[in-house]
Formats: C-alpha cells, sequence, structure tokens
C-alpha cells in the first residue's frame, strides 16, 4: 500500500506552507482519507512517515476527531443532527423513518452501515444550520429544513 | 428593525464575489488601515468597545492590545470559525453572503498587530463553507489583497483556511491552537495566555468570525461612531440567530439592547400557529433557559441577560414551546457536552458524563427525588474546577433548569402514582 503520487504532491505543498510538519496533519489525514476512504493502521503508518512524525501522534489524533474512520463506511454517510433545535423541529420522527427504511440502527459516533454498503446512518450534535431544523448532513452537502417526504425524495435521487 | 452594519450588502447576490464586494465599498477598510498606524488601528477598536462574538465577550481591542511590539517570534492571528454551540448558526451565514468581510478583517487584524500569518480554523463539518472561503482567499491573493506587499504597501500577509475533523472543544481558543499544531484539541492551561505563547508558542491573536467581519465597518466610521449603538456595556450591532418553532428562524442583525420579545415577535414572526412560548434559551445551549415572565424583562444585552441569570452566550436563541417536555431538552443538552467532554480533566469527563446518565434516567421516568440534588451537587463540583469553560458549559444550563422549572423537575421524579 502507498499514497498517491498526486496526494504526496499535495501534502508536500501542504509542508511548505505550514510553519511546522506536524501542523499539516489535520489537512494531510482530510486528503488520504479521501483516497482510502477511511484510516487504517496501515495508512496511518504511512502518514507518520510522510511526515516523519511518530505513528503514536497520528493515531491519537485520528481517534480523538469523529470526522476520521477508523472502519469502512457506507457510499453515503448520513449524518442527522438530533441536538435541541432539531429535536424541537422532529428530528427523532425522521431518524426513526431512517432507520426504518434503511433497515440500520443509527448510532454516535458512528453509525451502522446497510449491508449493501450503501448507507451509514450517524447522530450527530448541532451542525450549526439551526434556522433550518431538522436537518441533516449526507457526505459534504447539507439538507435542511427536512420532512418525511423530502427525505424519502433525497435518497431516491441520489445515483 | 434591524440595523444593518455587517449586513448592509447581504441582499446583493454578487456580495460574496470580489466585484460586488468591491462595488459595495470593499477592501476600502484595509486601505484606510494601512495608513494609520498599527496602534492607531487597536486603539479604533478599543473606542468601539466591541466585545469579542464568540460568546465569552471579552473585549476584542483589548485582546490585540496584549500582543507584544517587540519580539523575535513571529505572530498569529487565528479566526474561529469552528461555529459548533447548538443554537449558533450566525458565522455559516457570514460565511456564505460575506466571505470577504471577514478576509478584509482578519487584514485589518493582522496589520494592527503586526502579523503576517492568518489561519481560519473552519469546522470540519462546513465543506461548502470551506470550498467558498477558499474561493474568496484566492480571489483576494489573485489580486493583491493577500500575499506579498497587500494593497501595494511592503505588508505581507498569508491567509491558511485550516479545517477541523469534528471536535467541540476545538472552538474552545487553546483547543483550537492544540487542533492548529496538529494534536488532539485539549485546551492547555492559562496562563501562559495565547497572546504571549499561543500558535507554536508565539504570540497568537484569536477572534471569532462576527468579530473580524465587523472591524472593516469600525475602522472606516471609527470605533467611537460604534459605541454610540447599542448600550453602554454592550456596543454596536449583534447578529442574533433564532431557532425552534418561530415563524421566521434566521439570523437577524439588530442594535444592542432590543427587547427580546420584540425579536422574537416581530423579526421572528412570533411562534408559529398552535404553538406557545415556553421557555427561551437565549445564547447558545450553555445559556441558562428563560421563563416567558423572564422573556418579557429580558433585552438582547450582555447586562440584561445576565441580570436574569443567563447569559448573552453567542446570541443563538432557541425557542421551546410550552408543549415541549423541558426534561427532554435538558436531556439533550447534557448529552452534547457529555459527548463533546475532551476528557482531559476527570470533573468534566466524569461531572457530564453523569448529568446526562442521571438525565437520561430522569427522562425514562426512572429518577428518584435525591436525583434532583445529586444533579446540583455535581454541577457544583464541575465549575470552575478544569483547565476550560467546557465543564461550566455544561453546569449552567443544568442549574439553570432546575432553578427555572422546578415544578416539572419535581414532578419528573415523582412516581407517576404518586402524582
Amino acid at each position: 500500500m502507498q499514497l498517491k503520487p498526486e496526494t504526496k504532491t499535495k501534502i508536500k505543498a501542504l509542508l511548505e506552507r505550514y510553519p511546522q510538519r506536524q501542523a499539516t496533519l489535520l489537512p494531510v489525514l482530510h486528503l488520504v482519507q479521501e483516497d482510502f476512504g477511511y484510516l487504517s493502521d496501515e495508512v496511518e503508518e504511512l502518514v507518520a512517515k510522510e511526515l516523519d512524525i511518530p505513528r503514536a501522534a497520528v493515531s491519537e489524533v485520528v481517534t480523538f476527531y469523529t470526522m476520521f474512520y477508523r472502519e469502512p463506511i457506507g457510499k453515503y454517510h448520513i449524518m442527522a443532527c438530533h441536538n435541541l433545535s432539531c429535536t424541537l423541529m422532529g428530528a427523532e420522527k425522521l431518524i426513526q423513518h431512517l432507520e426504518h427504511r434503511l433497515g440500520v440502527k443509527s448510532k454516535a459516533p458512528l453509525g451502522e452501515t446497510t449491508e449493501d454498503r450503501r448507507f451509514t446512518l450517524t447522530r450527530v450534535e448541532c451542525l450549526g444550520a439551526c434556522g433550518e431544523a431538522p436537518m441533516m448532513q449526507i457526505n459534504d452537502k447539507y439538507h435542511l429544513n427536512l420532512t418525511i417526504e423530502k427525505i424519502d425524495k433525497i435518497l431516491e435521487e441520489l445515483p | 428593525m434591524e440595523k444593518k452594519l455587517l449586513t448592509k450588502y447581504w441582499h446583493d447576490p454578487n456580495h460574496k464575489m470580489l466585484d460586488g464586494y468591491l462595488k459595495n465599498g470593499g477592501y476600502t477598510a484595509i486601505k484606510k488601515a494601512l495608513g494609520m498606524e498599527p496602534d492607531a488601528v487597536i486603539e479604533e477598536a478599543k473606542q468601539s468597545k466591541l466585545r469579542g462574538r464568540g460568546g465569552a465577550g471579552f473585549p476584542a481591542g483589548m485582546k490585540w492590545s496584549f500582543i507584544p511590539k517587540k519580539t523575535d517570534k513571529p505572530k498569529y492571528v487565528v479566526c474561529n470559525a469552528d461555529e459548533s454551540e447548538p443554537g449558533t448558526f450566525k458565522d455559516r451565514e457570514i460565511i456564505h453572503k460575506d466571505p470577504h468581510s471577514l478576509i478584509e478583517g482578519i487584514a485589518i487584524c493582522a496589520w494592527a498587530v503586526q502579523s503576517h500569518t492568518a489561519f481560519i480554523y473552519i469546522r470540519g463539518e462546513f465543506t461548502e463553507e470551506a470550498k467558498m472561503l477558499e474561493r474568496a482567499i484566492q480571489e483576494a491573493y489573485d489580486h493583491g489583497y493577500l500575499g506579498k506587499g497587500i494593497c501595494g504597501t511592503a505588508f505581507d500577509l498569508e491567509l491558511i483556511l485550516h479545517r477541523g475533523a469534528g471536535a467541540y472543544i476545538c472552538g474552545e481558543e487553546t483547543g483550537m491552537l492544540e487542533s492548529l499544531e496538529g494534536k488532539k484539541g485539549q485546551p492547555r492551561n492559562k496562563p501562559p495566555f495565547p497572546a504571549t505563547e499561543g500558535l507554536f508558542q508565539c504570540p497568537t491573536v484569536i477572534n471569532n468570525v462576527e468579530t473580524l467581519a465587523v472591524m472593516p465597518w469600525i475602522v472606516l466610521n471609527g470605533g467611537a461612531e460604534y459605541a454610540k449603538l447599542g448600550t453602554p456595556d454592550s456596543t454596536g450591532t449583534k447578529l442574533v440567530g433564532i431557532s425552534g418553532p418561530v415563524k421566521r428562524p434566521g439570523v437577524y442583525e439588530i442594535e444592542m439592547g432590543m427587547p427580546l420579545m420584540t425579536f422574537i415577535n416581530e423579526l421572528a414572526g412570533g411562534m408559529i400557529e398552535g404553538k406557545t412560548l415556553g421557555a427561551v434559551i437565549p445564547g447558545g445551549s450553555s445559556t441558562p433557559p428563560l421563563t416567558p415572565a423572564q422573556c418579557e424583562q429580558a433585552k438582547i444585552s450582555y447586562e440584561s441577560l445576565d441580570k436574569l441569570g443567563s447569559a448573552l452566550g453567542t446570541a443563538g436563541i432557541i425557542v421551546l414551546p410550552d408543549d415541549f417536555s423541558v426534561i427532554e431538552a435538558m436531556t439533550v443538552i447534557a448529552r452534547f457536552y457529555a459527548d463533546e467532554s475532551c476528557g482531559q480533566c476527570t470533573p468534566c469527563r466524569e461531572g457530564t458524563g453523569w448529568l446526562y446518565k442521571t438525565m437520561k434516567r430522569i427522562y425514562a421516568g426512572k429518577g428518584a427525588a435525591q436525583d434532583l440534588q445529586m444533579l446540583s451537587h455535581i454541577s457544583a463540583g464541575m465549575k470552575g474546577r478544569t483547565i476550560c469553560a467546557l465543564a461550566d458549559a455544561a453546569a449552567w444550563p443544568m442549574e439553570g433548569f432546575l432553578r427555572t422549572f422546578p415544578e416539572a423537575f419535581q414532578k419528573a421524579v415523582t412516581p407517576k402514582q404518586a402524582r
């Protein structure tokens, strides 16, 4: 297993930009996770070597932040907010609907994945879009002012 | 009703692009600032009496003045765009509608404290917002507002956008510095304060998005002019967000001191049909709730909400209808802080966990009378005993809910047959 040459080039550019090597760790992990889908032991080792920092320094960061995954997840990561503003606007009903429709349990910090590996359903804390509650994020995109009908439509239209 | 300083051009869809921003007078404030002595810029910020908009409310100009003038170390400016306090969504709006005012504000701050490298730390989930900022930063570089010799002067400024990766605690300023250094976002003991030993052990000023984005207006119009607005202790305008079952949830810019009920009823349109106001959390989930009667007295200002035993915080108002259980609301809040405690300090790691476990038990109808005393006791044991304020942020709403809704809690721990 190796880092992609394009990724190595991007890492090099980051190292030139940042005042210290280890400071590039979060952006580097984002890049590498995009390539591999998740951060396995082997990938952590590659990152540690590339940045010339201890493997432990990489592991403790990977395990601290919820957006770094230690295991493979579905093609679409549904992150449904269950914080207060969304709960007030009916988030629990929507999450139950998603669980029922997808046949998986929602959990935090990482939920279950459907058998066909298409969806992972995670409960997340406030995503900072409370004025348009209830909301969820699917991969990079925010979906706002949700209803059950809207969710069905969004899921059906996913490629 | 609204007072638009920062949001004046937000109706203009071109304002988020450099062309539109320039047409609306953008980047004239940084040019003016670069013609002033750095200390004079700090003086304007001080005169504005602007209090940091991230929630703590520390005077921004004073923060800038703490950066040492004579030092061999590089200095850094960090913009806190890790907006994560539940109920708060104003910085996201600024990024969507006005990214250049933020970049210009960062440049003004950098000139004032003589820093040549600035960072925007944006929460990881804001992927689309990061792309918007990345594009705006590139535009600013391409037109000489960032990079070598900004605006044709000899002043260099690099601006790096840095994405977080999902951790509320990184919004705490020293947690953010740790995270920027490529570590777990666990807050640092203070002192030393970031102004002297911040990022990479160098002098660092950390300001919220809104604080920085309003700086161009302050530089153009003068700090004294800004201080004329609002109240003596809460000068200027504030972006206030409102969520929950109101007719027009969203972000509005108002002059500080507006009665809370005027804001809720007139700007947000009041409650949606069939809902009645039950309680209001005025400034993000760590601020204690207000009863409808308290809301009638409350003004949107630091001092008015302090006096009522709550706080302005981030001015993210969450409106609770009277048919929503306050026990459930507090359970959700307790879960959040338990989830987000970084685990470094025992009173916080254990305390937030116990608050959540106990609230969950009460919400499930399995609570006992002594649970209420225990909740108070745990909260008291958390406050002021940890490295950062997350433990306090979890204890304040707990104490606030117990104090404000004693009957609801009493009822919740009374066995059903005895009610």
